[in-house]
């Protein structure tokens, strides 16, 4: 029972941030059917960011808080900066062409920004300050640290917050009537193109927190950590329904549980065959089934481009 | 004369390498009623998707109150007062009414212009919080009519208002478009049922593959046995 519960714990914690970047993923399908394999590489920069100004910060003897709030106003104005310069420079360009030009051309964006952070980080790996927010509580057994806490509050926060954005106010209006016909929203005075916009600058602004969340869970950055990540998120995505926002939090927050779960207890089930180091496996595994059996995923309305 | 509230000079209309519109002129005074009538593919819609900004003046000029708009963007026209209800109607499907016409309110709401128009269609109000892919097609158009009544329109620009409506659902809908020009909104009318826009319009433009072959009063035109053979079926 308390490998269980610690389980669902680790696993809400992972899924949370899973949901974060997911959303990124959903928002701008959701809107211009593209899939932003870019995206994962955001969270990457996001967690190079603000490793590199809470070390800098602590380094001038600024107190904890205001390392972290540095660290995170950073990570979001750079993730921000990057993803409205790959919507104009990468995206606006090829809005009519084909849909595999933009595909494929996000997939060469998501090379630029690996390779590019490549140059500016190098290619080993950072370990983030330690925040002193890793010490355990332990409670009846089950071990939380402050850190998750954080990280799952925080979390639900963010995505309450996107969620009513999203459905109640008059700018989340323009942006569901933008995705379902875009020409009649423009026929009714909604800049599109700023609707767009907006898309990438949220999805940038979930992508740089949890590149802070990951890099400080983890305690390590690395300029591919991106990719692995974008991937899970995209088929957490995916498994909510892709397009579908409330989809891709509980897509993120189930796909985080089954990678926890199926890590705590793969090597119970297999005699020890398997261990936790095959916990992708489910990821991927889960990714392929929903593809092959329900490509339209548990919320979602339609079935998705095939990539 | 005063300035017309919307000119067009020499309009063309490409879609690739294929002429949708060519030459096409019309001075558009305030409050008059001018239908557009042509067979499928004369170049009706094209030529009011041009003026909504939809698709792209490949030739002339457009001005709208003494302001040239050629090249302003499709948005910025509809918050002038520019609208187009566009064939299909434009409804969107997986937002609620109340939504769909919270959206003709482009972020200006107004609870006094919408309480009017719950109390116009009496049916949207009872079904506001419902999917608007919900409802049937020609309450779907009386939404569409609706919505585009809370736009505050100057030129309304109505794209096959009744296709695909059964018989009284056509009637109901020239009601409501009879009572929108009533108010004294300019109204560009392509529609069909040619006899219907013309008993409604003040005059008409007659298109034949991209160009006006022809245009006068609306009582002209209904007079005319040559176009009563080719329009009404006659």
């Amino acid at each position: 029972m308390v490998t269980f519960l610690q389980q669902v714990l680790n696993g809400l914690t992972l899924g949370c941030i899973y949901a974060l970047v997911a959303l990124g993923y959903t928002l701008v399908y959701g809107i211009l059917e593209l899939i932003n394999f870019a995206h994962g590489d955001l969270v990457m920069i996001g967690a190079l960011v603000s490793l590199s100004l809470v070390r800098a910060l602590l380094g001038w003897g600024a107190p904890l808080s205001v390392a972290l709030a540095g660290g995170l106003a950073g990570a979001i104005g750079v993730c921000v900066l990057v993803g409205v310069a790959l919507e104009r420079l990468a995206y606006r360009p090829l809005r009519h062409a084909p849909k595999l030009a933009p595909l494929i051309t996000a997939i060469g964006m998501s090379m630029v920004l690996e390779q590019g952070s490549a140059l500016l980080w190098g290619r080993g790996y950072h370990s983030f300050p330690d925040l002193g927010l890793t010490h355990a509580l332990s409670w009846g057994g089950v071990v939380i640290s402050p850190l998750q806490g954080v990280i799952v509050l925080g979390s639900l926060c963010l995505l309450g917050g996107l969620l009513w954005l999203v459905q109640r106010s008059a700018l989340g209006r323009a942006m569901r009537a933008t995705a379902q016909n875009p020409v009649a929203a423009q026929l009714l005075g909604v800049d599109t193109e700023r609707v767009i916009t907006l898309a990438f600058v949220v999805g940038a602004a979930l992508a740089a927190v949890a590149g802070l969340m990951v890099g400080a869970y983890y305690q390590v950055a690395h300029y591919t950590m991106g990719f692995m990540l974008g991937l899970k998120a995209f088929t957490a995505a995916v498994l909510g329904g892709i397009g579908n926002l409330s989809g891709a939090v509980l897509g993120g927050i189930l796909l985080g549980l089954l990678e926890a779960l199926g890590a705590g207890y793969l090597g119970d089930w297999t005699g020890n065959l398997f261990g936790s180091n095959y916990k992708d496996v489910f990821s991927f595994a889960t990714l392929i089934l929903v593809l092959v059996f329900h490509p339209s995923g548990l919320l979602g309305r339609h079935a998705p481009e095939k990539v | 004369m005063a300035e017309p509230l919307l000119e067009v000079r020499h309009l063309a209309v490409h879609y690739g390498g294929i002429e949708a519109v060519c030459d096409l002129s019309l001075r558009l005074e305030e409050g008059e009623k001018v239908a557009l009538i042509g067979a499928n593919g004369a170049g009706k819609s094209s030529t009011l998707k041009a003026l909504a900004g939809v698709v792209p003046f490949a030739q002339g000029s457009l001005s709208f109150d003494g302001e040239d708009w050629t090249r302003r963007p499709a948005w910025q026209r509809a918050r002038a007062g520019l609208i187009l209800v566009p064939e299909g109607r434009g409804v969107f499907p997986r937002l609620s009414i109340a939504e769909n016409l919270q959206m003709g309110q482009m972020g200006r709401p107004d609870p006094a212009a919408m309480e009017k128009v719950y109390a116009r269609f009496p049916r949207l109000y009872e079904r506001r919080a419902q999917a608007a892919g919900t409802l049937s097609g020609g309450e779907q158009q009386l939404l569409a009519l609706g919505r585009a009544l809370l736009t505050r329109p100057r030129l309304l620009m109505l794209d096959e208002p009744s296709m695909g409506l059964a018989p009284q659902r056509v009637d109901e809908v020239f009601e409501v478009i009879s009572e929108m020009v009533q108010t004294g909104v300019t109204l560009l009318l392509v529609e069909q049922n040619a006899r219907r826009a013309l008993e409604l319009c003040d005059r008409a433009l007659i298109l034949e593959s991209g160009r006006v072959v022809f245009s006068d009063h609306a009582a002209v035109c209904l007079a005319s046995p040559a176009l009563r053979a080719a329009y009404l079926g006659e």
